[in-house]
């Protein structure tokens, strides 16, 4: 053995082992924030942070469908106390009577801590006189037996003053004494689960735990269920279940299309190799590049994505190519068995399509989508360790005597066709002309603005998770006001000064309604001052007597009101914990937390649903109504107009990467090549293929996102290598090595084409839209790279292979 | 965040509507005819009579006996009623007030502001309300789930006996008596579990 061949296989070996090291020891993370941009601004990043670690990422939507009220009532309830036994959850809610007494007895309880109307005036002689005159009222209505039965403890009407401004319109209705859709055929529950929404495993756990406890809560009715109508069904939604579905959608589609590239590109090498060895040796390369990239991208970003490692296929496409050029161009020697000795401009080429295709994935390298800086980090390296192992450990690999079919026959065959099936020039130029047209007709609407488009979450299970949130009462954040402050007291402060400002645009008809936490939890402030506000016993005694002279009420009637009202004047302050047990612990939760050093409140709007209006919220007015507050301290969001604005300017970020991308390409080949009608001919074709697939896209009504525009960067790196070798062949004007080149790019491209055709079957956005752009676009780039060659080289290069066979 | 507080009873669909009935006067009680447990046939025969009627308006008279109060309440006025869940009371006497209830939301003007009650919200109001209603609407299943039922005499003078069979329910009403003549409700009598009383009796006017 040669001491240089030694040194390379030693390097390789060691590098290898590594990498496998690094790969064995790294963290993968298998969640979505691959995909979800990093928020540029701290609010933002609050409230991303909030979306996915705080309480709503935690909340389980629970349907339970088919059979009938009762027996879904039943399963509600065995459901509720079957995960209430187990740890996994925090909170399981079914809106059973149980729980509503508690709710009710709390709020009963508590009426002068929570009550609006608690003020100095209001237990004055004049003021108990209108408030308890209005009881009396009420006592002749339909709502009389409640108000009677209220009368002597609650005759001032607090209770209902609390219930009044507890935002019920989003309440969920009742069925059989559980929560159950508006038309009664679906029994609703909302499960907290302990692990945090980025916890994709405790998720998964919870999930799984909720389905046996259904199956087994509805198993009794299950045997009885024939004659009941359609057997139970679960149904289950929230970020959990996007989450987890997701990430199994992923991983399942990765997997497959893994697999199903590798057959196919494996099948087609065999196919033309004819020798397993061969085969093997060229995927050489291509392993190591995989190994490396992973080893990279665990090195430099510290956590490995899932959709990192399912995007290996991209690299599979375009690494194999370097193995094929190198086999496949090399001179056979004597009867098809040859001695490897590849030209040094072969390496030249291959070289400079490295570099090429690194220039244009270096541009995803800055990307604000972290899968996307991944995914950019494991290609470069991946490439460049990819076409090092084809230089330099490869050749030191082959067997004395490695069988490589010649393939000149094909590649003559091939510009045999070629130079029969002539375009003139002029009619790429109307080609490009054309899609340039395309694409500016449809210059509105090019792109898609929606962030959603790349989620991987199905419209169906989109619009399933809108129903039951809906029926559910459960809070919509598309409007959101977001109050920060330094601790909980002044939160609450500011969330009562705000709630009421948003009062009156309620008022106004320009919201319908809001959450608010400092309905349940006052700030101690104002629970002070409501307490405050209650005479001492003597006192109310005393005005009692006054209100009530002219009243039908008889004697006595009103001692417990006075015996309460003195207990609640020195009862504790109202804290989270006194919520504990209660529904609105979890309203609070929800809706006021602690991060770092700074306190957040959250209020969702509620859209005014009313006669004439849209349904939509005017966040301009919302604004102008809060104008007083500091916008450092209450900030009013539309989150999907938050959420498009950002996309917006990743979308621009990502035009602008890969521009620049476009531009070092460019530049690369200029300073290698120093000619620029040779960087016009490798420029073209590519630029030509982008176009015409775009325009394709665009014309069948295809927004394009983020991931296609990656894609088309994709297409300029992988065809460069065709364009690259055609350059080659033409400034050396050899039309005897043609074939062979023409034959390696038709492979190349072949394993490119089904690598990422297999990707376009993925039914995640972000794969489908980058494969369905680079499979037709590599196509394109290597037919027009072809045809932009002049005929009389390629009718040389069929009639060398004539001469050679004769 | 959901913090409603849900309805305890079974109101799908619901308030089912309230139907002031056609008919005279108040009936004599029919001292001494004890039919317990309900004559099938006649409470089935009563319930689809009942069902057909979809509109009606009617004066009430209610007095309510009440421990808290030195003399009984007495409040008088009309009721309205159209087909599936609107129902109107409108008070006259002693002092003009009105409440519309509609899809289990009481909206009512007192004192001259508005005050709007989600019923589910309390459960208290549920069993008078949910009795009438249901019986207005022939829904005897709603019934029977809700109380022990006695219906005694026949379709020409009638009396529905609820017993709540919900403790939660018992704890604040005793029984509800309901009479009338064919299709018309003439009187409600509710009597509470603490010994206070209310007799409201209907006059249909059309």
């Amino acid at each position: 053995m040669k001491p240089a061949r030694a040194l390379a296989l030693g390097v390789w070996l060691l590098a290898m082992a590594l990498a496998a090291l690094i790969v064995a020891r790294a963290r993968y993370s298998a969640d979505l924030s691959a995909f979800l941009p990093r928020a540029p601004s701290a609010a933002q990043q609050v409230l991303v942070d909030q979306l996915q670690n705080g309480l709503a990422a935690r909340l389980i939507l629970i349907g339970i469908d088919g059979a009938d009220s009762v027996l879904r009532a039943r399963i509600s309830n065995e459901l509720k106390a079957r995960l209430e036994a187990q740890g996994a959850f925090l909170a399981v809610s079914n809106g059973d009577a149980q729980s509503a007494d508690r709710d009710r007895q709390f709020v009963f309880e508590h009426r002068y801590e929570l009550s609006p109307a608690v003020t100095a005036e209001r237990f004055s002689v004049e003021g108990l006189r209108a408030a308890i005159s209005a009881s009396l009222d009420l006592i002749n209505s339909p709502a009389g037996l409640f108000a009677q039965s209220m009368l002597r403890s609650d005759p001032t009407g607090e209770t209902v003053q609390v219930m009044e401004q507890l935002d019920t319109d989003a309440a969920p209705h009742t069925a059989q004494g559980v929560w159950s859709s508006a038309d009664g055929q679906r029994a609703l529950l909302l499960a907290e689960t302990r692990a945090l929404g980025s916890d994709t495993d405790g998720q998964a756990e919870a999930l799984a735990r909720i389905r046996s406890a259904f199956a087994a809560a509805s198993a009794p009715m299950r045997q009885g269920a024939g004659s009941s109508g359609a057997a139970p069904r679960l149904l289950l939604s929230g970020p959990a279940v996007f989450a987890v579905n997701a990430r199994s959608t992923i991983e399942g589609e990765a997997t497959r299309l893994a697999l199903l590239s590798t057959t196919l590109i494996v099948a087609l090498l065999l196919l033309v190799y004819r020798s397993p060895t061969t085969l093997l040796l060229g995927l050489l390369p291509v392993v190591s590049g995989a190994l490396a990239g992973v080893a990279g991208v665990a090195l430099g970003a510290g956590v490995v994505h899932g959709v990192t490692l399912g995007f290996g296929i991209t690299l599979i496409g375009e690494s194999v190519d370097y193995s094929i050029y190198l086999f496949v161009q090399s001179r056979p020697g004597g009867l098809g068995r040859l001695r490897l000795q590849a030209p040094r401009r072969l390496w030249q080429t291959i070289g400079l399509g490295m570099l090429t295709s690194v220039c244009g994935f270096a541009s995803l390298l800055p990307s604000s989508f972290p899968g996307l800086a991944q995914l950019g980090l494991y290609s470069i390296t991946g490439l460049i360790v990819a076409a090092a192992v084809t230089r330099l450990v490869l050749p030191q690999l082959l067997p004395q005597r490695l069988y490589i079919r010649d393939l000149t026959p094909w590649g003559a065959a091939a510009a045999r066709l070629l130079s029969r099936w002539r375009v003139p020039t002029f009619i790429f130029a109307l080609i490009g002309l054309l899609c340039i047209a395309v694409l500016w007709e449809h210059r509105a609407t090019l792109w898609n603005r929606d962030l959603s488009a790349l989620s991987p979450v199905s419209a169906a299970a989109q619009a399933l998770d809108a129903q039951l949130r809906g029926e559910l009462g459960a809070p919509d954040i598309s409007n959101l006001i977001v109050i920060s402050g330094p601790d909980q007291e002044s939160v609450l402060q500011r969330a009562q000064i705000v709630g009421q400002q948003l009062d009156r645009l309620v008022a106004d008809g320009v919201i319908g309604g809001y959450e608010n936490p400092a309905r349940y939890l006052p700030s101690l402030a104002l629970q002070a001052a409501r307490r405050a506000s209650l005479p001492d016993a003597a006192t109310l005694r005393q005005r009692l007597a006054a209100a009530t002279a002219q009243l039908p009420l008889r004697e006595g009637t009103l001692e417990e009101f006075a015996t309460q009202v003195a207990a609640a004047r020195s009862a504790p302050a109202l804290t989270r914990g006194t919520l504990e047990h209660t529904s609105m612990a979890l309203a609070v939760d929800a809706l006021l937390w602690q991060q770092g050093q700074q306190w957040h409140a959250l209020l969702p709007l509620r859209a005014n649903l009313g006669a004439g209006r849209s349904g939509d919220i005017d966040i301009m007015r919302v604004r102008a109504g809060l104008a007083s507050n500091g916008t450092d301290t209450v900030l009013a969001l539309n989150m999907k107009q938050e959420s498009d604005a950002l996309y917006d300017s990743y979308l621009r970020e990502a035009g602008h990467l890969a521009l620049a991308g476009f531009a070092a390409i460019v530049l690369l080949l200029s300073i290698v090549l120093r000619s620029a009608v040779r960087v016009a001919r490798v420029i073209a074709p590519l630029a030509l293929a982008v176009l015409v697939v775009s325009a394709l896209m665009v014309g069948n009504g295809v927004q394009l996102t983020i991931l296609h525009l990656i894609g088309l960067l994709l297409i300029v790196a992988v065809g460069s290598n065709y364009a690259l070798f055609f350059d080659r062949r033409l400034a050396d004007r050899d039309s005897a090595e043609l074939p062979l080149t023409l034959a390696s790019l038709l492979i190349a491209n072949a394993c490119t084409v089904l690598g990422f055709g297999v990707l376009a079957l993925a039914r995640v956005p972000v794969l489908s839209a980058l494969g369905s752009t680079v499979a037709p676009g590599a196509l394109l780039a290597l037919w027009f790279a072809a045809l932009l060659m002049p005929p009389a080289l390629l009718m040389d290069a069929a009639r060398v292979e004539a001469q050679q066979r004769a | 965040m959901s913090r409603s507080m849900p309805r305890r009873l079974d109101r799908r669909g619901g308030w089912r509507g309230w139907a002031p009935q056609a008919g005279v006067a108040v009936l004599a009680m029919l001292w001494g005819l004890t039919v317990t447990a309900a004559d099938a046939s006649g409470l089935d025969e009563l319930m689809a009579l009942l069902a057909q009627r979809k509109h009606g308006v009617a004066s009430f008279e209610q007095n309510q006996f009440l421990s808290v109060l030195k003399r009984p309440a007495h409040s008088s006025g009309t009721l309205t009623y159209d087909a599936p869940d609107h129902l109107e009371q409108r008070t006259l006497e002693p002092r003009a007030q009105s409440a519309v209830l509609d899809h289990g939301v009481l909206t009512m003007q007192v004192g001259g502001h508005e005050r709007q009650l989600r019923l589910q919200d309390y459960p208290q109001l549920a069993p008078m309300l949910d009795s009438i209603l249901a019986t207005l609407a022939g829904d005897r299943g709603t019934l029977e789930r809700l109380f022990r039922l006695e219906f005694e005499g026949d379709l020409a003078h009638w009396r529905l006996l609820m017993r709540p069979l919900d403790t939660g329910l018992a704890a604040h009403v005793a029984s509800i008596r309901v009479s009338g003549e064919r299709d018309a409700v003439l009187e409600v009598e509710v009597q509470q579990a603490d010994g206070d009383r209310s007799v409201m009796s209907i006059t249909p006017r059309e």
